[in-house]
C-alpha cells in the first residue's frame, strides 16, 4: 500500500482523507440504520425476549410460589397445607380484581382442562370469607373440587410460575416436561408436523415455479425483443398487481360454483363440483401464481446473458438437441434457477394471507398458527416461540441467498 | 423464433413449438386469473360467479351497482383515503432515508458494508407474521399502536430495503469523480447533491419511491395487527370482506386496483426506457 | 408524474384533515351482516343523528379473542362491544369489560322502570345489557336438498339419508351441544354432561362421525352465503341471518327449530376504553324501547317489554321466543369456566 514517494505528511493527509470519507459513509448510512433498528429490529428483539421471559404467573400469585418453592414436586405428595391456604387467599383476591381468569388460562396451558377448575373454585372461594381461608382454604379447596387434591395440579402451578422459561420452545416442538422432569414427546403432536407441512408447500410452490418458469423465462430471453418487451407487461402486471387481488380471483376461480367448475361442467368433463377452494390444493396453487413472477424475472436476466452461439456451436458439431440442452445450457442457467428458487421458497414458507383465505384447514401453514395464537388463543408467548424458530430458518436461508447469490444483487422488476 | 434455422428436424421443430405453447399457456396462468374478476365486478348479482344471463351477453346481468357501493359505503372511503395517506407519508420517509443510506453503502470506504446491507435488505426478508407480531409487542409499548404514526412507521421500515436496492443499483455505474470535481470548484455538498447526483439517480429514487408506495398499499398483515378500526386500509378491507362476507364489492375494488398497479407498471417501463436511454446515449 | 403525486399528495392531505377533524368518537363493533344492518338503521344512525356524535361502526366475528388482545396488550381500540352471552360472563370475568351502571337505564318510551322493563336474563350480567333475543339453529336450502325435508338435531347428524356438506361456525360453543342432543342427551342433561370428560369425549365421537361433511366458517355472515352457492347443504347460523335471506331475497331456505340454542346479545363496555361516558350514553340510547322494536326485522326479540308497542303482531310469531321449547338455553356460566379449555381441546381435535 505505501507508495515510497510519498512523504508521511501526504500519507497522514492521504489517511485523514480516507477516515472522514468513511464517516461521511457512515454518517450516510447511520438515519436509515437508526431508524431500522428502532422500527424493526426492537420489535422483532421484543419478540424473542418474550419467547422465554414470561413473568405473569408470578405476578399473580407471588405469595403462594413462595410457598411452594420449599416443596419438592417430584415426591408425589401435595404442597404443605398452608401452601394451600394462601393459594385459596391468592385466588379470592383475584377473583375480585377480576384476574383469576388470567390465572386460569395460564395454568390450562401447563395442565389442559385446569381453566374450568380455577375458574369455577375462584366463584367459590370469592364467596367465602377470608379469615375462613387463611385457616381452611385447603379443605375448602378440595370440597370445590377433587382435582385440588391431584399433585399435577400443583405442579402446574410452580412451573407456570418460573420467570424465565423454555416452556414455550418445547411446545413449539411438540415437547414437554415428563413429571420426572425428562423431557418427552407431547401426545398430541400439532407445531412439527406444520413445520413440516409448510417446508412441503413451500417445495412444492418452487419446483411448480421452476418448471412452468423455465421455459416461459426461455421462451421471454429468445424472442425478438419488441416481442419480449410486450409480452414481459404479462409477468410484470401480475407482479404489481396487489396480493389480495390475486387472492380474490382465486377464489372466483376455485369455489364450489366458481369458473373453473362451472366451466368444467358446461364441458361435461365433470358432473358434480371438484371441491378445490379451501384446500392444501388451493394454496399450492394460488400462491404458485402470485410468486411465480419472483422465479421468472431472475432467470430471464440469466437467460439474456447467455450466448445463443454456444448452444448452436454445440448442435453444430453434431451434439443432440437434448442433451446439448441439458449439458451446456442448463448449467448456465443454475445461477439465475437457484435465485429464483431461494427466493420463491423464502417467500413461500412464511406466507400468511392466501393461506388464510383460500387454504381452509389443511391448506394452513406456520404463520397462520402463529397468527391464530396471536389472535384467536392470545396466547402470545407461544406465537413469540414459534416465530423465533421461523425467523432461524428463514435467516439460515437467508445467509445461504446472500452466499450463493449475493443480497445485493437482488433485482427488482 | 418465428423461423427455425434450416438444419433443424422436424422434432426439433416440433419441441420448440411445444416449448413455446408451454410458454403461452404459462402467460394464460399468470393473466387469466386477473382478468377474469373484471367482468365478474360488473355482476347485477350477488355472487363471484357468472350468470347465465352474462354469458348470453345480457346487459341487464350486468350493472355498476358495485362501484357504486364503494363510493357510497364510508369504510370503503375511509380505507381508500387511509392508504393513500398512509403509503404517500410511508413512502416518503423511506425514499428520503433509503436514498441517502444507499449513497452512503456504495462507498467502498464504508465499514462492514455486506452486514449492514444485509441487515437493511432484512425487512424484505422476514416474514411479515413474525414482523407484524413483534413491531404489535412493542408499538404498544411506545403507545403507538392503533395510531396512523404506528403504521406509517411500520410501512416506511418496510418499504425502505426496496428503495436502497433500487438506489444502489442507479449507483452502480456512477463516477464519483464528479462528486469530487463538484465539491472542488467550490460547490456547496448540498447543491452538489442536487445538481450531480440526484439527475443520475432519479429514475433508481422513483422507482424505489414506487416499490414502497406499493409496498405499503398492498400490506394487510401489519395492518391487521397494528391498525385500530380508524386505520383501516384497502387491503385490510378487502380481508375482512373475503373472510367474512364475500360480494362483488370487492371484485369492484380489484379491478380498480388492477388498473392503479397496470398505470404503476407503465410508469416503472417508462422510467426504465429513460434510464436505459440515459445511460446508453 | 411527480407534478401529479404532488396534487394527489395535497388532495389526500386535506381530504384527510377534514375527514380527521370529524373523527369517530365511538367505536362500536358488531357483527354485521343483516344484523349489523338493522343496527345500523335502528341504533346507530338515530344516534348519531340525535346527538351529532360520530360513530365508527365496525364488524367482527364474536369470541373474546380480538377483546382481549387489545384489553391485554393495553391498545383499546373499541369503546362499545356487541356481544353473545355466552362470550359475556367469560369476558366479565376475566376484566375485559367495564361494569355497566345499570341503575342509569331510561325507563322504557311507557314510563316503566328499566329494572321491571327489562327481561331478567338483560340484566342478569353487571357487565352488559341484554338486546335481543336470538337464536342459533340449522336451516337447509329447498333447492340442494337431497333425501327429504331434515327436521331434527339427528337428521343434521344424518349424513346417510341426508347427504352432503353441513357448516358450522368454527368454535365449540353450540357444536358441543348439539352433537350431544343429537346423540340422544336430553336437553336439560346437556351441560352437566359436557361438564365431565366423558360427555365431552361422546361429543367429540358425534361430531366425528360428520367430520368430513363439516365445512367450518368464522362469521355468521358467511353462513347464509354457504347455503346459497351451494358450499353445503344445512348451514349453522343466527336464526336472524336466514330470516333476512328469506324475507328481502326470496331465498329458498327452511329454518329447523328442533334443539337451536337461543341466547341473547348485549351491549357491553370494553375495559380501557377513553370514552366510557359516551359509550355508556350510546348503550341507553341503543337499549331504549324504540331501537330495540327495530330489532325483530330480522327476527330477533328485543329485551324490553315496552318495545313491543311498536311492533308489528305478524312477526312475533316468528321471534325465538315463539319456539322456546324446542330449544335449548346456552348456558353462559358452562362457558365461561369451560370456554378454554373446550376450545383448546376443540382446535385440536380439528388439527387431527
Amino acid at each position: 500500500m505505501s507508495n515510497p514517494e510519498l512523504t508521511p505528511d501526504e500519507i497522514r493527509q492521504a489517511n485523514r482523507n480516507r477516515r472522514r470519507a468513511k464517516l461521511l459513509a457512515i454518517f450516510f448510512v447511520l438515519p436509515l440504520l437508526g431508524f431500522i433498528f428502532v422500527t424493526f429490529v426492537a420489535p422483532i428483539g421484543t419478540m424473542l425476549y418474550r419467547s422465554f421471559y414470561h413473568p405473569t404467573v408470578s405476578e399473580l400469585v407471588p405469595e403462594t410460589l413462595a410457598q411452594l418453592d420449599k416443596w419438592s414436586e417430584s415426591s408425589g405428595e401435595l404442597p404443605p397445607p398452608d401452601a394451600l391456604n394462601t393459594f385459596a387467599v391468592e385466588l379470592k383476591t383475584l377473583a375480585k380484581d377480576r384476574l383469576s381468569g388470567k390465572l386460569a388460562e395460564e395454568i390450562n396451558r401447563a395442565l389442559p382442562g385446569s381453566s374450568s377448575l380455577i375458574k369455577s373454585t375462584a366463584r367459590r372461594v370469592s364467596r367465602t370469607d377470608t379469615a375462613e381461608l387463611q385457616s381452611r382454604g385447603n379443605e375448602i379447596l378440595f370440597d370445590a373440587h377433587k382435582k385440588w387434591q391431584q399433585v399435577e395440579v400443583w405442579r402446574a402451578i410452580k412451573k407456570s410460575g418460573s420467570v424465565v422459561t423454555a416452556d414455550f420452545y418445547l411446545t413449539a416442538l411438540d415437547l414437554e416436561h415428563s413429571p420426572s422432569g425428562e423431557i418427552v414427546q407431547r401426545g398430541t403432536q400439532i407445531y412439527i408436523d406444520l413445520y413440516w407441512k409448510s417446508l412441503k408447500i413451500a417445495f412444492y410452490i418452487t419446483v411448480l415455479t421452476a418448471i412452468i418458469g423455465f421455459p416461459l423465462a426461455w421462451y421471454l430471453a429468445n424472442a425478438p425483443t419488441r416481442v419480449a418487451n410486450t409480452l414481459m407487461i404479462f409477468v410484470l402486471l401480475p407482479f404489481w398487481t396487489s396480493l389480495l387481488v390475486r387472492t380474490t380471483s382465486w377464489i372466483a376461480l376455485l369455489q364450489t360454483n366458481g369458473v373453473v367448475n362451472s366451466t368444467l361442467m358446461s364441458l361435461h368433463i365433470i358432473d358434480e363440483p371438484l371441491e378445490m377452494l379451501y384446500t392444501q390444493f388451493a394454496t399450492v396453487i394460488a400462491m404458485t401464481h402470485i410468486l411465480l413472477p419472483f422465479m421468472v424475472l431472475p432467470l430471464y436476466s440469466v437467460m439474456k446473458g447467455i450466448d445463443p452461439s454456444y448452444f448452436r456451436a454445440a448442435l453444430s458439431l453434431g451434439a443432440k438437441p437434448i442433451p446439448a440442452f441439458v449439458r451446456i445450457y442448463m448449467p448456465m442457467t443454475v445461477p439465475g434457477l437457484s435465485a429464483g428458487a431461494l427466493l420463491v421458497f423464502i417467500i413461500s414458507i412464511g406466507y400468511y394471507i392466501t393461506p388464510a383465505l383460500v387454504g381452509g384447514t389443511e391448506g394452513q401453514m406456520i404463520s397462520n398458527i402463529i397468527a391464530f395464537h396471536m389472535q384467536s388463543s392470545n396466547n402470545w408467548e407461544l406465537a413469540a416461540a414459534l416465530g423465533s424458530l421461523l425467523l432461524l430458518l428463514i435467516t439460515l436461508l437467508y445467509w445461504l441467498y446472500d452466499r450463493l447469490v449475493g443480497i445485493s444483487n437482488l433485482k427488482l422488476g | 423464433m418465428a423461423q427455425f434455422p434450416r438444419y433443424f428436424t422436424i422434432w426439433q421443430k416440433l419441441g420448440l413449438t411445444g416449448v413455446k405453447l408451454t410458454a403461452w399457456l404459462v402467460l394464460l396462468f399468470l393473466m387469466a386469473p386477473i382478468l377474469v374478476i373484471i367482468p365478474l365486478s360488473f355482476n347485477a348479482e350477488p355472487y363471484f360467479t357468472f350468470t347465465e344471463g352474462m354469458l348470453a351477453f345480457d346487459p341487464d346481468a350486468y350493472s355498476l351497482k358495485w362501484y357504486q357501493e364503494i363510493l357510497a359505503e364510508d369504510k370503503w372511503m375511509l380505507a381508500i383515503k387511509n392508504s393513500f395517506y398512509i403509503g404517500i407519508m410511508a413512502t416518503i420517509i423511506a425514499t428520503v432515508l433509503g436514498t441517502t443510506a444507499a449513497i452512503g453503502l456504495t462507498r467502498s470506504e464504508m465499514p462492514f458494508q455486506r452486514m449492514i446491507m444485509a441487515l437493511l435488505l432484512s425487512p424484505m426478508i422476514v416474514p411479515l407474521i413474525i414482523t407484524a407480531a413483534g413491531m404489535f409487542f412493542f408499538y404498544t409499548q411506545l403507545d403507538i399502536a392503533g395510531s396512523y404514526l404506528g403504521v406509517i412507521l411500520a410501512h416506511a421500515a418496510l418499504g425502505t430495503p426496496f428503495v436502497v436496492i433500487t438506489v444502489n443499483a442507479a449507483l452502480s455505474g456512477f463516477d464519483y469523480s464528479l462528486v469530487r470535481a463538484s465539491l472542488g470548484m467550490g460547490a456547496k455538498p448540498v447543491y452538489t447533491f442536487f445538481k450531480v447526483i440526484m439527475p443520475l439517480i432519479r429514475p433508481g429514487v422513483i422507482s424505489g419511491a414506487l416499490f414502497a408506495f406499493v409496498t405499503s398499499f398492498d400490506e394487510v398483515i401489519v395492518v391487521l395487527f397494528l391498525a385500530g378500526p380508524e386505520q383501516r386500509t384497502i387491503p385490510r378491507q378487502m380481508f375482512s370482506g373475503l373472510r367474512e362476507e364475500i360480494n362483488p364489492t370487492i371484485l369492484a375494488v380489484a379491478t380498480l386496483l388492477v388498473i392503479i398497479s397496470g398505470l404503476l407498471l407503465l410508469t416503472m417501463e417508462y422510467l426504465r426506457a429513460r434510464s436505459e436511454k440515459m445511460r446508453t446515449g | 408524474m411527480k407534478k401529479q403525486l404532488l396534487s394527489l399528495a395535497a388532495a389526500v392531505s386535506v381530504g384527510l384533515a377534514a375527514n380527521l377533524a370529524g373523527a369517530a368518537e365511538l367505536t362500536a363493533v358488531s357483527f354485521g351482516g343483516a344484523y349489523g344492518e338493522a343496527q345500523q338503521k335502528h341504533m346507530i344512525d338515530p344516534y348519531m343523528e340525535k346527538t351529532g356524535n360520530k360513530i365508527l361502526f365496525e364488524n367482527y366475528s364474536g369470541g373474546v379473542a380480538e377483546l382481549k388482545a387489545q384489553v391485554e396488550s393495553g391498545n383499546v381500540l373499541w369503546d362499545v362491544i356487541d356481544m353473545e352471552v355466552i362470550d359475556l360472563e367469560r369476558a366479565c370475568s376475566e376484566g375485559l369489560l367495564e361494569v355497566f351502571p345499570q341503575d342509569q337505564l331510561p325507563p322504557g318510551d311507557d314510563g316503566t322502570p328499566a329494572a321491571d322493563d327489562f327481561s331478567k336474563e338483560a340484566l342478569a350480567n353487571e357487565c352488559g345489557v341484554g338486546n335481543i333475543v336470538w337464536t342459533v339453529l340449522y336451516a337447509y336450502n329447498h333447492d340442494t336438498i337431497q333425501g327429504g325435508e331434515p327436521k331434527s338435531m339427528n337428521d343434521f347428524f344424518d349424513t346417510k339419508t341426508f347427504p352432503g356438506k353441513r357448516a358450522l361456525r368454527k368454535r365449540p360453543q353450540v357444536n358441543m351441544e348439539w352433537a350431544l342432543l343429537a346423540d340422544g342427551v336430553s336437553k336439560d342433561e346437556v351441560y352437566d354432561l359436557l361438564a365431565t370428560e366423558e360427555g365431552q369425549a361422546r361429543a367429540f365421537a358425534k361430531l366425528d362421525t360428520i367430520k368430513d361433511e363439516i365445512v367450518w366458517f368464522d362469521s355468521w355472515s358467511q353462513a347464509p352465503q354457504l347455503l346459497n352457492d351451494g358450499g353445503a347443504v344445512m348451514v349453522q347460523s343466527a336464526n336472524g341471518r336466514f330470516f333476512a335471506a328469506i324475507q328481502q331475497e326470496n331465498k329458498p331456505f327452511e329454518m329447523v327449530w328442533d334443539g337451536h340454542v337461543f341466547d341473547l346479545d348485549v351491549w357491553a363496555i370494553v375495559k380501557g376504553t377513553k370514552n366510557k361516558d359516551l359509550a355508556i350514553d350510546f348503550v341507553n340510547f341503543a337499549t331504549g324501547s324504540k331501537p330495540l322494536s327495530g330489532m325483530p326485522e330480522v327476527a330477533y326479540g328485543p329485551t324490553r317489554q315496552s318495545s313491543y308497542a311498536y311492533i308489528d303482531e305478524s312477526v312475533i310469531p316468528k321471534l325465538p321466543s315463539a319456539h322456546l321449547d324446542e330449544g335449548l338455553k346456552a348456558s353462559s356460566l358452562f362457558w365461561a369456566d369451560y370456554g378454554e379449555s373446550l376450545g383448546e381441546k376443540f382446535n385440536e381435535w380439528l388439527l387431527k
